[in-house]
Order: structure tokens, then C-alpha cells, then sequence
């Protein structure tokens, strides 16, 4: 087996990983923290990530296949920011419709779409914990509550400058 | 409404910085709870009658009973913060105003049950609250509230780590023994029980899973006292408790008060009423798992695990999710069945294929298309699953299709009637990334 060359991690990740490792009594159990730590770094898991970070870790890479698998986070759009809208009961009766609505007019996209510069990506939900500042959205893992039109849009607009994701690091999956 | 002073989220100011938590008597529990034996701790928590917050409403002190005493194996606490019942949003509250308080209620569980290593298990998504406890947990480190240097900070000879572990989005993971098998870096299917997690937990050691809003009381009962706690709320299930209110109300927030409040008055009083003054349709009132209740029935009705069960309740994990006259009950009960459908597992069959069926006779309802057999047929699909899996969130998919069907059949038969097709208020629900990863069973997506 070898290991790509295109995701290494530097020494500084390398340390955070034996800083992980080092609370759990078997290498398997550090696997999640891992994953969370190349995602960061890389985007979206792949076949490539999964052997190295079997490798990584002294695993195979069906013991690491069968939790990514699993997990949404680590199948996240490879886009600049990942917007996530609570489309569940609560945000439901409190306007995610609108927030859907209101993305599709400032971004031209719908759920489970990029922007064609890759910089943003729009997907639904599930209950995300802001039931009672509904309705809200998530950005990277950053909340944004009590959602108005006028705020979605001002919140766009302050991403927009963003680099796309290629310069950021992001794209090179 | 009496008089309540809070103390799970006292209105303190900056709470979650250690100085300020210790200004207020922070980490002085943990001092007297050192001057208890464990076995007087444990004896303390079962006398107070605090149950579990995190659903189930376990008696707490019971639970940590189970486990075994004398043991060479090392033992583990994995405090429960996935937080991802649709409708709960109270967790967070104490992670981030007052994370020292569930610190302190760690190392008190800990040194009741001779616990080493303790896991936070925190939802992925809660990236900020993650923060916040790493935060917390690095000052109390600091101060040598825990890990090592615990021996000297309190001159005893225990000590105990506590990890932060994240989750990755996948709700199943807040069951208690998929929760273990994904810190065990497994892929996270339940366990069958028994064994229970007291005999084999992680990695088959004694283990304690409890809620966080569970192990945030326990300071306060070893600070106020058993019979203080137990004072406090519904003689059955005392305490204080944390009550998330969301959806049509004019105030939605988490409150705190005892157990056993009228849910009239926290939805009129504390949460200010309906929007528009409407009447109630709905309320469900324990987070997405519970069978709902209508609004028509709700005086009278305590939030507390009995008076919920006298009604055919339950109070899961105390959040209120109110829903108006003008609410589209289809579109509510197809979206609450679509998320069962997209975070089942997949490894018992009736759970795999039940909950996608339910979510595509309720698709088909809400197109239009259904026929007038299809809610017997939901009942009959949902009573299949009930009680037929290896975890909860069998009867946590079945129920509120059963019993929202029990409940609001003539309203559900008329809108079948009609036809009709209501503009759903969160657009067309649709199946949602991730689902076909974890359930690549082709079966799955197939009309019933
Ligand atoms: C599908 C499912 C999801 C659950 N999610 C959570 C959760 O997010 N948080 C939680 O504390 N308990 C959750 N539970 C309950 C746990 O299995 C367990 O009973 C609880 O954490 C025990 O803590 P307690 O005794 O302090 O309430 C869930 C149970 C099921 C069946
Ligand atoms: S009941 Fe559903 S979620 Fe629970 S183990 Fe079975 S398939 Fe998985
Ligand atoms: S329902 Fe949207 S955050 Fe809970």
C-alpha cells in the first residue's frame, strides 16, 4: 500500500494526531478525531484519504471505509463555504422555506447545488440544535440564527470575497 | 407561577470563566462530594430522584449502582451530547454558559462510580460548543481540577482525564451503545442489550453513559442535598429541568423551572403564546420522538413523566415544539418521518424498511396521490416496527406516525378526501445527503 503524495499531512498535524491518539487506549477510537482533522484540511473524504489514514493509524482500509461511510460530515460538498439550512419541524414552521427561498435568490442555486465558482454549496438539514432561534443556518459549522431575508443577504454578501476553493486548499481533491 | 431562582443556568454573568464560576462556590461540590464516600455520593444522587434528562428518564442514582464497585478493569463515563432529537436545543445552553458546572458534576460521577477517563461526546456540528468545553476543560486543567495533578489540588488519591470526543452528524450516535462504537472508532451500530454498558461498555469495560443536563444536577444536589432536590418539581421526577420551546410562539428560548410544570403555562406565560393569537393544533412535547398531543387536550397536562404517560406521553427530553391551527400536519408528519428514514441505521430490516416506507406512503399522501387505505396502512407499517429493532429509534419513528394518526384521524382522512396538496412551508421535502451512504440498500428506495 502506498500513501498519496498529494494529502501528507505536515509535522503539525502529525503531532495533533498523536495528541489524539493519546486519549484513547486503541488507535481505532483516535479514527474519528483523524478524519475531522483531514477534512479540515483537505475536504471530502476519498479513497486515497481512506488508505492513509488506515495506514495512518495501523488499520485496514475497510475498518476506516466502514465509518466513513457512515458519517455526513465527511461527505461535505467541496465548496469554499458549506451552507447547511434546518429544514426540520421546528425551523419548518418558522420560515426555512424562506431561508431556501432566500438563497436561491442571491446564490441561484437550490439544495444540493455549488455555485459554479465553487464557492458556495446549499444543503438541508437536519435539526441542528437552534430550534428556538429558528430559522437558521449553518456556514463551515458557524450558526446564523434568527434568520430575516435582509441578514441571509448581508451574510452573503460578507462571504462572497472569499478565494474560491482552489486557492484556498480546499479544491485540490 | 412561583418564584424560581435557577441553578443550572443561574443568571450570572460570564458563568462559563473558571474565576467567575468559582466565585460563585464552583468546585467546592466536588470538595464536599470528597468528604462523602462514593457509595454515600451514589446513595445521595438515588435519594434526590433525579432521572436521566436525556430521554429515557432512568433514575440516575440506579444507574450508577450498577456499576460493579471492585473491578481491575478500568471503568469509563461518557457524558451524552449529541443533542439531535429534532425540537432539543438545551444542551448547548449549558455547554456554553456553564460548561464548569457539567466539569465539576464529571468529577463528582466520577469519583462516586471510581471512574478514570471520562468522554464528552459532543454532536459534530457543535464545532463552537466544542470549543467552548476544550476551553473550559483546558482552565480547569490549569487549576488542577483534573487529570493528575487532581491528588494534590484536592489531597486525595483520585484522579480522572476527561476527553472531548466529536461526532460526525449521524444521530443514531446519540443511543447510548452506538455512541460507544463510535468513540470505539467503530462503525456505529446499537448494541444488543444485554449486556448492559454497567457490565460491558467501552471497549468491554464497566461504563456509564448519561445526559449532560443529567450530570450538570448532580453538583447541585450534593450541594443543596437529596431531600432539597427531591423537593423540588413533580414528586415522581424532581429537579429543576431545562424546557426548549420552539415553533409558534411568541418567546421560543430554553427555560429553566422544576419538573412538572403545566404545559399551558409555559406555553402561554413563559413562552408568551401563539403568534397571532391562534389556537393550538399540535404540540409535541418531548423533542420529535414523543407522540405528539393535541392542542385541544392539552389543560391540565404536567410536564413530568407521569401525568405525560396519563395522557399517552412522554417527556423525552423536555422540548415543546408548539404548532398552530394553521399547521399543515402532513407536511409536519412527512418531514418527522423523513428524518427517521435518513438517520436509521440500517441494521435491523424493520427499522431499514419501515421507516422508508412510512416516509413514502406520507410522500405520497402529501402529493396527492394516496388512497384512502394509506393510514392504516402507515398504522400497520409503524406497529411492525414497534418493538421489532435493536434500538429505540424503532418506536421513536413509529410513534408519531401512529399516534398522530390516532389523534388527528378525522383531519388526516379529509385531507386525503380533498386531495389536497397544501403549499408546504419548507419547500418539497426531499431525501437529504448522506442517507445513501450509510444505507446502501437498493430495496430502500423503492415505492412500497
Ligand atoms: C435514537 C436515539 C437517540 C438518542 N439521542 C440522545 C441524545 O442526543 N442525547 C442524549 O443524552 N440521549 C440520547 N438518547 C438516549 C441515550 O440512549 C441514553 O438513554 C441517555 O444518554 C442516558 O442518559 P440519561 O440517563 O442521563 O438520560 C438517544 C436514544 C436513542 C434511542
Ligand atoms: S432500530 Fe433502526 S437505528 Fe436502531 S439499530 Fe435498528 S436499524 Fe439501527
Ligand atoms: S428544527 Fe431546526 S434547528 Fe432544530
Amino acid at each position: 500500500m502506498t500513501v498519496s503524495n498529494e494529502t501528507v499531512f505536515t509535522p503539525e498535524d502529525l503531532a495533533a494526531v498523536e495528541e489524539i491518539r493519546k486519549r484513547y487506549p486503541t488507535a481505532q477510537a483516535a479514527l474519528m478525531g483523524v478524519l475531522h482533522l483531514y477534512t479540515r484540511r483537505f475536504g471530502p473524504i476519498t479513497e486515497k484519504a481512506i488508505r492513509h489514514v488506515a495506514e495512518l493509524l495501523g488499520l485496514t482500509p475497510e475498518d476506516v471505509l466502514s465509518v466513513v461511510t457512515f458519517y455526513e460530515m465527511y461527505h461535505r460538498p467541496p465548496a469554499r463555504w458549506n451552507i447547511l439550512v434546518c429544514t426540520n419541524v421546528s425551523c419548518r414552521l418558522c420560515g426555512a422555506g424562506m431561508v431556501l427561498e432566500t438563497l436561491r435568490d442571491v446564490l441561484g442555486i437550490g439544495p444540493g447545488e455549488t455555485t459554479p465558482d465553487g464557492l458556495f454549496a446549499v444543503q438541508e438539514a437536519e435539526c441542528l440544535g437552534s430550534c428556538g432561534t429558528a430559522p437558521m443556518l449553518s456556514v463551515n459549522e458557524e450558526y446564523h440564527e434568527r434568520l430575516t431575508p435582509d441578514a441571509i443577504r448581508a451574510l452573503i454578501e460578507r462571504l462572497k470575497p472569499a478565494s474560491p476553493p482552489d486557492a484556498w486548499g480546499g479544491g485540490s481533491r | 407561577m412561583e418564584r424560581y431562582e435557577p441553578v443550572l443556568l443561574p443568571a450570572v454573568e460570564n458563568l462559563h470563566r473558571i474565576d467567575i464560576y468559582e466565585a460563585h462556590g464552583g468546585y467546592e461540590r466536588i470538595r464536599k462530594a470528597f468528604t462523602m464516600s462514593p457509595a454515600k455520593v451514589i446513595a445521595e444522587v438515588k435519594a434526590s430522584g433525579l432521572r436521566g434528562r436525556g430521554g429515557a428518564a432512568f433514575p440516575t442514582g440506579l444507574k450508577w449502582s450498577f456499576m460493579p464497585a471492585e473491578t481491575d478493569r478500568p471503568k469509563y463515563l461518557c457524558v451524552n451530547a449529541d443533542e439531535s432529537e429534532p425540537g432539543s436545543f438545551k444542551d448547548r445552553q449549558i455547554l456554553e454558559r456553564n460548561p464548569h458546572l457539567l466539569i465539576e458534576g464529571i468529577l463528582i460521577a466520577g469519583w462516586a462510580m471510581g471512574i478514570g477517563t471520562a468522554y464528552i461526546y459532543i454532536r459534530g456540528e457543535y464545532e463552537s460548543w466544542a470549543r467552548m468545553v476544550e476551553r473550559a476543560l483546558a482552565e480547569a486543567h490549569e487549576r488542577g481540577y483534573i487529570g493528575a495533578r487532581m491528588r494534590e489540588t484536592f489531597g486525595t488519591d483520585y484522579a480522572i482525564d476527561i476527553h472531548v470526543h466529536r461526532g460526525a452528524g449521524a444521530y443514531i450516535c446519540g443511543e447510548e451503545s452506538s455512541l460507544m462504537n463510535s468513540i470505539e472508532g467503530l462503525r456505529p451500530y446499537p448494541r444488543i442489550k444485554p449486556p448492559f454498558p454497567a457490565q460491558r461498555g467501552l471497549w468491554g469495560c464497566p461504563t456509564t453513559i448519561n445526559n449532560v443536563e443529567t450530570i450538570a444536577n448532580v453538583p447541585v444536589i450534593i450541594e443543596r442535598g437529596a431531600a432539597w432536590y427531591a423537593s423540588v418539581g413533580a414528586e415522581k421526577q424532581p429537579g429543576p429541568i431545562l424546557y426548549g420551546i420552539s415553533g409558534h410562539v411568541n418567546r421560543p428560548g430554553v427555560y429553566e423551572f422544576p419538573t412538572g410544570m403545566l404545559l399551558t403555562e409555559l406555553i402561554y406565560d413563559v413562552a408568551g403564546g401563539v403568534p397571532g393569537g391562534k389556537c393550538i393544533k399540535m404540540v409535541i412535547p418531548g423533542g420529535t420522538s414523543m407522540p405528539p398531543l393535541r392542542g385541544d387536550r392539552i389543560e391540565g397536562v404536567r410536564m413530568d413523566v407521569e401525568s405525560l404517560k396519563a395522557v399517552g406521553c412522554g417527556i423525552g427530553t423536555a422540548s415543546l415544539i408548539v404548532m398552530d391551527e394553521d399547521t399543515d400536519l402532513l407536511d409536519v408528519l412527512t418531514r418527522i418521518a423523513s428524518f427517521y428514514w435518513n438517520e436509521s441505521c440500517g441494521q435491523c430490516t424493520p427499522c431499514r424498511e419501515g421507516t422508508g416506507w412510512m416516509f413514502k406512503i406520507l410522500q405520497r399522501l402529501q402529493g396527492g396521490d394516496g388512497g384512502p387505505g394509506d393510514l392504516d396502512l402507515l398504522v400497520s407499517v409503524a406497529g411492525n416496527i414497534e418493538g421489532n429493532t435493536v434500538c429505540a429509534l424503532g418506536e421513536a419513528a413509529a410513534w408519531p406516525v401512529k399516534y398522530t394518526i390516532e389523534r388527528f384521524r378525522s383531519e388526516l382522512e379529509e385531507h386525503v378526501r380533498r386531495h389536497a396538496t397544501k403549499r408546504s412551508t419548507g419547500g418539497p421535502i426531499r431525501t437529504l445527503a448522506g442517507s445513501e451512504t450509510r444505507i446502501p440498500i437498493s430495496s430502500q428506495r423503492e415505492n412500497p
